[in-house]
Order: structure tokens, then sequence, then C-alpha cells
């Protein structure tokens, strides 16, 4: 099996795109950071930063390339090898190589300007994201045969996730505002991972304080040890499940 | 040695393969004819199990192959139309080949030589011409010394001169003991190399026939003639 993804990465690293998804990261990283005066507000303008461009990118970069790589997964099947392993050594690939971008680009510059326990968080949860979305986007590859379908499914999957969902929540706010729906509201965040790291970033930096009651209920949770250990494991269980979904439909699959 | 059993498979609302039987014995070079859409390169990729059938099951040298894969170690298989990935350079796709079958030691290098191809190996698949492509094919499905050859249409493309190359290196694997299951629209260049015929139509296999009989029953020397007879 690690024969094949030192393949998939050694193909990854020669597109250019990752190369200059690194390269906007860093820009972006080192811009914010040293245009603002102190590091947290930094820190705030990176986080949105990485809540918006690194889902799409891993999105749309990963679901395209699942789609380049029709004929090289057609080659590997006419070989004796697993077809677990196949499908294992793309995510593989793919985890590595985004990861190792988005670390190049954004991480070493946060644990450079915020060496604390914050930054340690930021870097995880857009390293999770990587992988969450990576997972999300073979799974929106395996399940449509069709490139355009498939790259406009996961385009409406990341207008979901970073934009709708917040709609959805705000709406449920509104319109339930006089029943105590915070604690329900922990559960609903769980649903999506992009919230989920927004409002564990955001629990960290003493801002839930503007956020009323609905920020203390959240500071109660996500503010813990626990809450914090909870909330990693929904974010790694969104990488394993969509991800051991299409390696199931990916299996049974027709070439 | 491959055998199919009762191989049903379903696209859609398109019934592919109906209840396929057939049975290769080693040694036997199997001309798989018919005309297009009768589920040739299904039944082929089923045997792979780049498609798996609804119902029905494979047996490669007397075990199933439902869920296996070391199987195909010794399957040698040129596609039809074959795609590569195309940012690689041929030299590139040949040594990855060679080394994700590290434990392969015996390599049989033949056609890489006769077909000049290292003469072109910086090349890239994207660049290539779609005869060229069946060359590099051809080499890989030869590469690892398979015990069986399971070849979907392999001169198509290929300019007379390769294609005859092509044919004297599939004579001289079947001179060595091996089984050859190729399919083709040729029927011409079947002729010297095929041992029996299996005819598919609509999913179906209309009958295999060892050559020697149905010379009998045709009275035919040709091949083409022969099915013309047969299907008439």
């Amino acid at each position: 099996m690690n024969k094949i993804y030192k393949h998939v990465i050694a193909d990854i690293i020669r597109n250019r795109i990752v190369l200059f998804y690194t390269l906007i990261l860093l820009l972006a990283s080192l811009s914010v950071f040293s245009l603002e005066d102190t590091s947290s507000k930094g820190l705030l303008s990176m986080l949105n930063i990485i809540l918006m461009i690194v889902p799409l990118v891993c999105l749309i970069f990963s679901t395209i390339y699942m789609y380049n790589s029709t004929e090289f997964i057609e080659l590997l099947l006419s070989q004796p090898l697993q077809r677990n392993a196949i499908w294992w050594s793309l995510f593989i690939g793919l985890m590595t190589s985004l990861g190792l971008a988005f670390f190049v680009g954004a991480g070493i510059v946060i644990l450079i300007f915020e060496p604390s326990f914050l930054g340690l968080m930021l870097v995880i949860c857009g390293l999770l994201l990587t992988f969450i979305f990576t997972a999300i986007a073979l799974l929106a590859a395996v399940l449509t045969k069709d490139k355009a379908k498939g790259i406009g499914l996961s385009i409406i999957l990341w207008l979901f996730y970073a934009i709708i969902f917040d709609g959805i929540v705000l709406f449920m706010l509104f319109q339930w505002a006089d029943y105590p729906i915070e604690k329900f509201m922990i559960f609903i965040s769980m649903l999506n991972p992009i919230d989920l790291a927004r409002i564990l970033i955001l629990m960290q930096m003493d801002v839930s304080a503007l956020m009323g009651y609905t920020g203390a209920i959240f500071k109660d949770f996500f503010g813990t040890t626990g809450g914090i250990a909870i909330s990693f494991t929904t974010l790694i269980l969104w990488v394993m499940i969509p991800f051991m979904c299409s390696l199931r439909y990916f299996k049974k699959k027709d070439l | 040695m491959i055998i199919t059993e009762h191989i049903s498979k379903r696209f859609g609302n398109q019934q592919v393969l109906r209840d396929i039987h057939i049975t290769c014995r080693p040694g036997a070079c199997i001309a798989l004819i018919g005309p297009n859409g009768s589920g040739k390169t299904t039944l082929i990729k089923s045997i792979l199990q780049m498609v798996i059938p609804d119902s029905g099951k494979v047996i490669f040298q007397g075990e199933d192959i439902t869920g296996q894969w070391a199987y195909r170690a010794k399957i040698g298989f040129m596609p039809q139309m074959t795609r590569y990935p195309e940012n690689m350079c041929i030299g590139e796709v040949i040594s990855m080949m060679i080394d994700i079958r590290k434990d392969q030691k015996n390599l049989d290098e033949e056609l890489i030589e006769q077909y000049h191809l290292k003469e072109i190996y910086h090349k890239r698949m994207g660049t290539l011409s779609g005869g060229m492509r069946q060359k590099v094919g051809a080499c890989l499905a030869f590469l690892f010394q398979p015990d069986i050859l399971i070849l979907d249409e392999p001169t198509a493309g290929l300019d007379p001169l390769s294609s005859e190359i092509l044919k004297q290196k599939i004579l001289k694997e079947k001179a060595r003991g091996k089984s050859t299951i190729i399919s083709s629209h040729v029927l011409s260049e079947l002729d010297e190399m095929i041992t029996e015929v299996i005819y598919m139509q609509d999913g179906q296999v209309l009958f295999q026939k060892t050559l020697e009989d149905l010379k009998q029953e045709t009275q035919e020397v040709k091949l083409s003639k022969m099915i013309s007879k047969i299907i008439a």
C-alpha cells in the first residue's frame, strides 16, 4: 500500500495548484500577522481565512484530482492490489500533501506569531478541516460518475457548510428565541465541522462574553477539557465517517 | 484456468451479461468475438473484478475470486482503448508498475525492446497517440510473465508492423503453454493463433467451440467464413 501512496504524493506535489495554494496561504498569513498590531487580532483574521479557504480548496481540488485519477485507478485495479489499499492510498496521499501545504503555508506562521495553546489549536483545527473536506470530496467523487456533477456537488456542499448552515442556525435561533435551546445548539454545531472549529477557537479567545447567554452556555461546554475532547472526537468522526462511506461504495463500484 | 459460472450483470435497466458460462482451459487460446455491445469487455472486466457481477462467480485456478486480489498477479491484462495517467511519462508508468510488483523479479522486456519504447521513455502519456498507448499497454501486459493473458482488442489502432510483432509475441507465449483470451473484431488475424472460439451476442454466449469442431461443422478454412456460416 505504501508504494502507491508514494506515487500519489509525488504526483500531487508536482501539481502546480498545490504549490500555488501553499503560496497564497503563506502570503495571507504573513500579511495578516504583520498588518495587525496584536497577534490575537491576526489570529481572528486567520481563523476566518482558514474556515473559508481551506474547506473550499480541499473540496474542489480533491474532487477534481479523484476524477483525473480514473485512469490511474483503472490501471491499478488490473494489478494484484486490494481495492481497500488503492482507496486508502489516494486518501492518505491527498491528506498528506494538502495537510503539508496548509502546515507550510499557514501552520508555521501561526506557530511563530502565536506560540500558545490557542495557536496550536488553530493549526490542529485547520489540519482537521483539511482532512474532513478531503474525505467529503472523496465521497462526492465516488457517488457521481459524471465529473461536472461531482464538482457541482462539492461546491454545493461547501456552500452548505460555509454559508447556508449558519443561515439555518440563525433562523432557528430567532424563531425559538423564547425557548431554552442553548444546549440543543451545542448539538447542532456538532453537525457542521466548520462551525465546530469556529466555536472551539472563539471560546479560547475570550470573546465569548460578546455572545450573551448562548456564549456563556457554550463556554461552559467548549471551554472545558471534556468539551474540547468531545469536539475533537467529533471532528475526527467527521473525517472517518465520510471516508468509510466512500470506501464501502468504492469496493462495489464498477469501473 | 478460468471458469465463469452463471455470471449476470445489469447496468441500470440494461442487462449486459445473462447467465454467462465459459471455460478457459490451460494452454487454450480463446477468441472472444461478437458484435459491439455484446458484453465482451464487461465479461473480461468481471474476470478482473473491475466490474462486480450481480450474480454468479468466477473460478480462477480452482478458487472463487470473490473478494480476492492476489490472483491478478497471474493475469496480464491489456485494456481496450488504454488510458493512462496523463501527466506521467512512459518511463514513469513502467517503473511505477515494476515498483508496485517488486516481488516479481523475472521481467519480460522483449516487447519494450521490439517497440523501441526506451527511446521515448520521456514522452508524457497525454501526448501519445492511441497506437502508442496500445503499445505501452501491450508491454505492461507481458512484462510480469503472467500465466494468463487477457487482451481486449489488442491490435486496434496498431500499425501493421506493430500488430505483427504483437501477434508473434502471442504465438510465442502460446507455445510456452500460456492461456490467452483475445477479444477482437479483426477475425483474419485470429486464424493462426486461436484454438477456441466464444461467440457472444446480447450478453449471452451463443457458443463455445474449438476451432477443429468449427472446421468440421462448416468445412471452411477461414474463421470469418466459419462464423458467418454458423450465424447465418
